[in-house]
């Protein structure tokens, strides 16, 4: 029973971190077409400043980690929309062009990380709470899972909040479903499009910072790691779809997690299997919208 | 320049001009050429050879990347995979089986054709941007399946070349001529086939598909099929590439199978030009030379007195070669080819190529 | 005669590397409705989108109220005081009815008045989403996110395509009222609906201008109307 708990919520904690990057690939995606394969390195990016904030500030309090994470957020944020205003609106409706831009990209910048930082991990420490257990039903439990679960649920919540109540809200849902109707309607959508990459960067951002402290390290690969299966995550959730992509995310990390503990460490393999199952019995996803 | 065109425009001028290439490439080993900055030493060196065979190689890996990008607009982001079933197929069949070279490279074919018939039925029940992160799981898994099964494939340390059944004239340093040989026949081969694919029926269909998927399956033609057939063929060229590597280098890594190999293809088939062969075979040869000099470069004295705002991006050859791939897409979208060219067929003029490329969404 | 509102000369269009429009001329006078016919596939749903700019323009040019409207990209277009009601309503069908509304409202003084006038059932029905709208419903929408603002022409693509005989007629009736306030460019399948509205016709066939001139004219030639339109313009007049 302890076992399932742990694997139960160290994979919802997976998950968490998989939301973060797949929501933002998913709303990018469900507006603009583009699968933004530098999407991985605005995380890694993150993780890194938030560090280097975290270490400046004394890397054990809580402040240090509040600073970090919002480091992360912004430098994600920026970096996203500075890279969607200076390549890909370059190539405006150029999508597979857009998917390349962002492919040289992430070929660039983890090159550049590790120039800068090196190759190796940098282990992390943050505050002494979150490197501690809570027992739960006989489990003990790293914290930090808590503090990713928390955050997700809260990121979550401000996109949606975001989404049904403000006027870019309005225009990136009904951008998701007809693009070209909403330029119809006068309205300049492509800013529409800085303002979903801000918003994935910044989740994505805060992704990094948290997913340095889950492993307990960061290094130029943390991004382009978790990116394939936030790739995973958006397809079997559906192109486009936020709920989709949480959803997805929950359930490929937790099977991942007892399929690493119950089948010999295969979790990887079995996230690919119900990719192909997936894909076998419902092409556009669990919450995909009929192309 | 039309007086260029025109002559190109005549296949026996076309065929004279390759078969001198071919002659004058087959030749290198025998000559003593030096260019200065460009290849490490005079062309009959062992190490220059094993330059000039790799880059061979990675011309052969992008024509059979232009099979599925290029002529059916297929973005796929696991092509390393076969690659991969060919270098590691090879390498396993040789190390656990009595079999020869020639029965294993068969046996390799076969299990290549059989993997990417099964995947690509898989992945192209979808299309699109679906269609590549689908391959690019199927990779992923591959990769895994890979660096965590040391006891076959050698895990993260990578496979040797078992070469007990290997002929003894492709073994061994003085040997890279046969295998520099060996690599400029099979890059001959390939290219035949890819154009032999292009321009059979299905081919055709092939690039409708590309085109117009709407209007092909109008005209009753079976569009999956064909886009099926493109993705082995496509997937079985890369393989072949796949084993030349096993016996170039002696060995094959688990990098042979990483998402980062899978770009490293499309960058080289889109700095050479997509949708265009010889911009294939340009884009391999350019890229692997150009990797090589940027990596002498990186460890060069005079990039280390630089400061660190400079010596680090110079130390880096895949942040120069990214930076230099996001720049060829977005200023030059015909590739080299499309920029040396205009000589060259007019269908990989610029504006073709941007269309092209447009297409395939 | 006073200029047009919207004037189209040699118009050309190509959706990928197929050409739908070939050369289209039309006018649309001031205070008065042009209808554009054709039989299917005519060009005349890719005529309105390359005014419009959603498709590639290749040649031509297009004129709003004296001004070069081509080349502008299409929101630029649309602000410059163009509605447009395209072909299948193309209504967000996630967002409710409010929303719909909210999303095209783009002067500060938008006609929520002569809106909830003219379609009284859809306001009723704000908060339902678009999706679970009936076709006339939808239709209503599409009409309504046009007449929300203050525009010098409308672009009207088969209003009244899939509709019951008495919601023709009700959709038919709002667009003569709507006529009175803005000049529209319709396309129009039921011949009956572009006689009642029309001054003047565009015949489009094969993505060319093959006939342009009163509508009055154009009708009263029953030989003509069956040799442009054929059978099927016949059979739904
Ligand atoms: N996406 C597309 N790709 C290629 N050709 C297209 C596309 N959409 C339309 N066409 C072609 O363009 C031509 C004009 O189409 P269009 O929709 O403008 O006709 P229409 O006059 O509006 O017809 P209808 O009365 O059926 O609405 C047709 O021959 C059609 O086949
Ligand atoms: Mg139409």
């Amino acid at each position: 029973m302890s076992t399932v708990v742990l694997l139960l919520i160290t994979g919802l904690g997976l998950g968490a971190l998989y939301f973060l990057v797949a929501s933002g690939l998913s709303l990018i995606y469900g507006l603009m077409g583009v699968l933004n394969f530098a999407h991985g390195s605005f995380l890694t990016l993150a993780a890194f400043l938030g560090w280097e904030t975290a270490r400046a500030l004394g890397a054990d309090s809580w402040g240090a980690l509040a600073a970090a994470l919002l480091v992360g957020a912004a430098a994600g944020a920026l970096v996203a929309a500075g890279t969607e205003l200076l390549l890909i609106r370059r190539l405006y409706e150029r999508h597979i062009e857009q998917v390349l831009v962002t492919v040289g990209l992430a070929l660039a910048s983890v090159a550049l990380f590790d120039g800068i930082w090196g190759t190796d991990p940098q282990f992390i420490r943050g505050p002494a709470w979150l490197a501690e257990t809570t027992e739960i039903l006989g489990a003990r439990i790293p914290n930090n899972r808590f503090l990713l679960i928390a955050i997700a649920i809260l990121v979550l919540l401000l996109i949606v909040l975001f989404l049904r109540f403000t006027r870019y809200g309005l225009i990136i849902r009904a951008g998701v479903e007809n693009r070209s109707m909403v330029t119809a309607l006068g309205i300049d959508v492509r800013r529409a499009f800085t303002v979903v990459f801000a918003i994935g960067g910044a989740a994505a951002g805060i992704g990094g910072v948290l997913a340095s402290h889950y492993f307990g390290y960061v290094s130029p690969q943390l991004g382009g790691s978790l990116l394939i299966f936030a790739f995973i995550v958006t397809v079997i959730g559906g192109l486009g779809s936020l709920p989709g992509a949480a959803v997805a995310s929950v359930v490929v990390a937790v099977l991942q997690q007892f399929a690493n503990f119950y089948l010999g460490g295969t979790g990887d393999l079995v996230v690919v299997l119900l990719l192909a199952v997936v894909l076998l019995v419902r092409p556009r996803g669990l919450f995909g919208r009929a192309a | 320049m039309t007086a260029i065109r025109r002559l190109w425009a005549k296949p026996a001028v076309r065929w004279g001009l390759a078969g001198a290439l071919v002659v004058f490439a087959a030749a290198l080993p025998l000559l003593d050429l030096v260019v200065p900055g460009v290849l490490p030493g005079p062309t009959y060196t062992p190490g220059t050879l094993q330059i000039l065979a790799l880059s061979l190689i990675f011309a052969a890996l992008a024509l059979s990347y232009h099979v599925l990008f290029g002529v059916s607009g297929m973005l796929s982001f696991g092509h390393a995979l076969y690659f991969a079933v060919g270098a590691y197929g090879l390498g396993i069949v040789l190390e656990r089986t009595g079999l020869d070279l020639l029965p294993a490279v068969g046996l390799t074919l076969a299990g290549a054709i059989l993997v990417a018939g099964v995947l690509g039925a898989i992945s192209l029940r979808v299309s699109g941007i679906s269609f590549a992160m689908v391959t690019l799981a199927f990779a992923q898994a591959g990769s895994v399946l890979i660096r965590r099964n040391p006891g076959v494939t050698g895990g993260e340390e990578g496979l040797g070349l078992a070469t007990a059944n290997v002929p003894d004239w492709l073994v061994g340093v003085a040997d890279t001529r046969n295998l520099y040989w060996l690599a400029l026949g099979v890059i001959v081969v390939v290219f035949l086939v890819v154009r032999w694919f292009e321009r059979s029926r299905a081919g055709h269909v092939a690039a409708a598909v590309r085109e117009n998927e709407l209007r092909v399956r109008v005209l009753g033609l079976p569009p999956l099929r064909v886009k099926l057939l493109a993705f082995v063929i496509g997937s079985t060229l890369a393989a072949v590439a796949g084993m030349l590597f096993l016996l170039l280098q002696s060995g094959v890594t688990p990098r042979a199978v990483s998402a980062d190999f899978t770009l490293t293809i499309l960058v080289i088939v889109v700095l050479g030009g997509v949708g265009s062969r010889w911009g294939a075979v340009v884009g391999g040869i350019i890229y692997t030379i150009l990797d090589q000099r940027l990596t002498a470069l990186a460890g060069s004295e005079w990039v280390d007195a630089l400061p660190a705002v400079l010596r680090i991006p110079l130390s880096e050859p895949l942040f120069i070669l990214g930076t230099l791939f996001i720049l060829v897409v977005l200023f030059l979208p015909g590739g080299i080819v499309g920029l040396a060219g205009r000589v060259g067929r007019r269908r990989a003029t610029t504006g073709d190529a941007r269309d092209r490329l447009e297409e395939t969404t | 005669m006073s200029a047009p509102v919207l004037a189209v000369r040699g118009l050309a269009a190509a959706i990928g590397h197929q050409p739908v429009v070939e050369h289209v001329d039309l006018e649309v006078p001031a205070g008065s409705v042009t209808a554009i016919l054709g039989r299917n596939g005519a060009g005349k749903t890719s005529t309105m989108k390359a005014v419009l700019g959603l498709i590639t323009r290749t040649g031509g040019e297009v004129e709003l109220a004296g001004e070069r409207i081509d080349g502008f990209a299409t929101h630029r277009i649309v602000q410059r005081g163009v509605g447009y009601v395209p072909e299948d309503r193309e209504v967000f069908a996630t967002l409710t009815v409010a929303e719909n509304l909210r999303l095209a409202e783009r002067d500060a003084s938008p006609r929520r008045e002569l809106v909830a006038e003219l379609f009284p059932d859809i306001i009723a029905r704000s908060a339902q989403r678009a999706g679970t709208l009936s076709g006339g419903q939808q239709q209503m929408v599409s009409l309504a996110r046009a007449l929300l603002n203050e525009n010098r022409i409308l672009l009207i693509d088969e209003p009244t395509k899939g509709l019951a005989p008495k919601l023709v007629t009700e959709v038919a009736d709002a667009l003569a009222r709507a006529a009175e306030v803005v000049p529209i460019l319709l396309v129009e399948q039921n011949l009956q609906v572009a006689k009642r509205l029309a001054q003047s016709v565009v015949v489009i066939a094969g993505g060319r201008t093959v006939h342009a001139g009163p509508a009055a004219e154009f009708f009263a030639d029953e030989t003509r109307v069956e040799r442009l339109l054929g059978v099927h313009g016949e059979a739904s007049a």
